[in-house]
């Protein structure tokens, strides 16, 4: 209810101060734009259909690359944590790379895939793997030993324990990270439609820039937050409903 | 000695145990040798430090010792294994399994049918007083009920052995009496060989039919005692007092070596 | 995997390997990963699969770094990044910090700026960027005033939240103790807060980081981000990957750093190992 409320504030004041600005010319209007000029450009561009279409191809983007992503983190992840070895192999080398901005190695997924479709899904998956595998990792390793003895001591072979006792034990950590790395695509997704892209909500973005229509910068950063928080709000339901029951009330 | 009774005897033998703590070796038992009889109750008694939760981990097949060996049934002991069940201090249950679960969890594990399972599960559950709370998840129990519902679980899987590691120390003053009292009437019915460690006097002297008191670190056998109550025992009888005596008389002993 | 002896002792992480031993690992490992890279781009160029540009060899990259860096281009651009992102975050952090801290003790400043932040929070500052290039223009104080955009909401965020959580019974206890109003504020709910507002510090910096390279990809003549794009018109690999590394390094720097002050300001926290 408070939400309504803050949300309803925000657009007063928005709409008082652009439409205010439109009177008393402060700043250049066009840079001002007014909530009336941003759900027009909205609703033009969902009328003749581009609106859904560049949602659409960001979000095939970001699925894509998500589910790559997501399918190697949970792979190497599980290697990692019951194979003692890769563990020391991998770790150090995953340190190095993480510090390194993943946007910094957009330019070179561009050269190495060049500036189609798949350049952006290969960038996606890049970007998101390495939390998610370390995620995936710190939440199998981090099984409480306790647990282990206690399966142990009832009989537990060591594939009873990895079954039974450290993948649901893992679970919450394992989802938490899933939903951390598509947050992470959402993230970026824009950055790598600014640069090289011919569809997708960051291009359209960035040709409210092109062509000098703040309006459509506006309407398009709007959506795009909203989109992105109400996938996050799913998530984090889908979330709550596989940890059912452990948390205490 | 018949088979079953075989079974569930354990033999200490010589066992020392020292951890490495980056280059330093730390001795935490010190050639600890003692046997449990089949069907017994026996307390480890001691002050903190004294290494009595080392031990059990041994018996548990948690750790190896240093030197030495523990045999059950007269087979050395190199891991944890469902023959000796556990009952840990901070319970330990499956937060993703319900008390139901938890308690079929061994069953479940041995290849025991699903109806056979819950038949088992039902038992015990009935046995500790928790039939009514079946379906809820361990986040929903208070202290004590998670405590019963792990009881119930290391029974269910019918063990030989049960070790217990201060599995009433988590909780308040009267549900601890009350899960001793437990203890003592489902001990009167399943005749498991126990080995409980705790720190109280008050509670050996209640549960045991023998009493280890260990020393201060790093840890020895100091004296064993032999409690002759008849049951239920009674906390206030002149019997019960006199052994609390002399057992707090000599663990004092080893407290004050600690704070010297 | 572990046998179940081993499992039930140490858990799934095993044992502690000795100092010594566990850091040769590391660096074995690292070296291992450098070897493999360099074989793939050798192979690459023996077995002619593709143009050897695309995997340019570890010791190529190196060779670009040090040229850059000998002849003085480097640091250049080193300069011109580190600047627009301590400016900004700077920027940033010092009104999220003012901000916050009221926020997080006046329930008015909290309504009124709550509301704003909530909407603004779901977007990706990213997409904001062409806004500011549209308002400010392709310069200097555009990608400034972005970072300082950027870095602003996790610094107020933990902030206003750190304020916020700070423990009742502490305040108590102060109170009773005859604390007024400012000297509550200053000895009891900045220091109880501060470990929470350096976390939202250390973020704000990595976000810096993390979205400058996108501002200079647009209308820039210096920096690293210039240096990575830059290099896309005439493939040069060698000087891409070279910079992102740099980039990658500057951020853990700063990252120490904050880490470090935190250190020396939370000594309480952490007492030190006997």
């Amino acid at each position: 209810m408070t939400r309504a409320l803050g949300l309803g504030a925000v657009l007063i004041v928005w709409a008082a101060v652009s439409y205010g600005n439109r009177t008393l010319e402060l700043v250049p209007p066009v840079l001002l734009p007014t909530p009336g000029e941003v759900a027009t450009v909205g609703v033009a561009l969902a009328l003749d259909g581009s609106l859904a279409r560049n949602v659409l191809v960001s979000a095939g983007r970001i699925a894509a690359g998500f589910a790559l992503a997501a399918a190697a983190a949970l792979a190497l992840g599980l290697a990692v944590a019951l194979y003692t070895p890769a563990r020391l192999a991998v770790e150090p080398v995953v340190e190095l790379v993480r510090p390194i901005p993943p946007l910094a190695f957009l330019p070179m997924f561009l050269v190495w895939f060049g500036l189609g479709e798949t350049s952006k899904v290969a960038f996606i998956a890049y970007t998101t793997f390495f939390p998610m595998f370390v995620g995936i990792a710190a939440s199998l390793l981090r099984v409480d030993v306790m647990l282990l003895r206690a399966a142990a001591s009832l009989g537990a072979t060591r594939w009873a324990l990895l079954r039974r006792v450290v993948l649901p034990a893992a679970l919450p950590g394992i989802v938490v990270a899933l939903r951390l790395g598509f947050g992470l695509a959402i993230f970026v997704i824009v950055g790598a439609e600014f640069i090289a892209a011919d569809a997708g909500l960051g291009n359209l973005i960035m040709e409210g820039r092109v062509f000098f229509n703040p309006a459509q910068i506006v309407m398009g950063a709007l959506l795009l937050g909203f989109l992105g928080a109400l996938v996050n709000t799913l998530l984090v339901a889908f979330e709550r409903r596989a940890v059912r029951g452990r948390a205490p009330r | 000695m018949n088979r079953a009774g075989e079974r569930a005897r354990v033999q200490v033998e010589g066992v020392h145990k020292s951890f490495d703590l980056d280059g330093r070796a730390m001795p935490a038992l010190l050639d600890v040798s003692l046997e449990v009889h089949a069907g017994e109750l026996l307390c480890l008694l001691g002050p903190s430090g004294c290494g009595k939760s080392t031990l059990l981990n041994i018996v548990a097949g948690f750790m190896p010792p240093t030197r030495g060996r523990v045999l059950v049934g007269g087979a050395p002991v190199t891991g944890p294994g469902p023959e000796r069940g556990v009952v840990f201090q901070e319970y330990v249950l499956f937060p993703w399994l319900t008390v139901a679960q938890n308690v079929e969890f061994g069953p479940r594990l041995m290849g025991t049918p699903a109806a056979g399972c819950r038949e088992i599960a039902a038992r015990y559950l009935e046995m500790v007083g928790l039939t009514a709370h079946a379906s809820k998840f361990p986040a929903q129990l208070s202290g004590g009920m998670k405590q019963r519902v792990a009881i119930a679980r290391a029974l269910a899987n019918d063990p030989a052995i049960v070790l217990m590691d201060e599995p009433f120390g988590a909780l308040d003053a009267q549900t601890r009496e009350v899960m001793q009292e437990e203890l003592s009437r489902i001990q009167r019915v399943e005749h498991k060989t126990i080995v409980f460690v705790t720190h109280s006097i008050r509670e050996a002297v209640y549960l045991a039919d023998r009493v280890v008191v260990m020393t201060s670190p790093p840890g020895r056998v100091k004296e064993v005692f032999t409690i002759k109550l008849p049951e239920p025992r009674d906390r206030f009888a002149l019997e019960f007092t006199q052994y609390e005596r002399e057992i707090t008389r000599l663990v004092k002993e080893e407290v004050m070596k600690v704070h010297e | 995997m572990s046998t179940v002896a081993d499992l039930v002792q140490w858990g799934l992480r095993g044992a502690a390997l000795p100092s010594a031993r566990a850091l040769a690992l590391r660096v074995g490992a690292v070296l291992a990963f450098l070897a493999l890279w360099s074989l793939a781009s050798g192979l690459v160029v023996l077995l002619e699969l593709f143009n050897p540009i695309f995997l340019a060899g570890p010791w190529l990259v190196l060779g670009k770094l040090l040229q850059l860096a000998l002849n003085g281009q480097l640091w250049g651009h080193v300069g011109a990044t580190l600047g627009r992102v301590a400016v900004g975050f700077t920027t940033g952090a010092l009104l999220a910090l003012a901000l916050g801290l009221l926020a997080g003790q006046l329930r008015p400043v909290r309504n009124l700026v709550e509301p704003i932040v909530e909407v603004l929070r779901p977007i990706p500052p990213l997409a904001m960027l062409p806004l500011f290039i549209v308002w400010v223009g392709i310069g200097e104080t555009s990608k400034i005033a972005f970072i300082t955009y950027a870095t602003f909401f996790p610094v107020f965020l933990t902030t206003v939240h750190a304020v916020q959580q700070v423990d009742p019974l502490l305040l108590r206890a102060a109170r009773s103790l005859g604390a007024r109003r400012a000297q509550l504020f200053l000895r009891v709910v900045l220091p109880a807060a501060l470990p929470e507002i350096l976390t939202g510090i250390r973020l704000g910096v990595a976000l810096g980081f993390f979205v400058i390279v996108i501002s200079e990809f647009i209308g820039a003549e210096q920096g690293l981000g210039y240096l990575i794009n830059d290099g896309r018109n005439f493939f040069l690999v060698p000087q891409m990957l070279g910079a992102a590394i740099v980039l990658g390094l500057l951020g853990y720097a700063g990252n120490a750093l904050v880490m470090l002050l935190g250190r020396r300001w939370l000594r309480w926290e952490r007492p030190s190992a006997s």
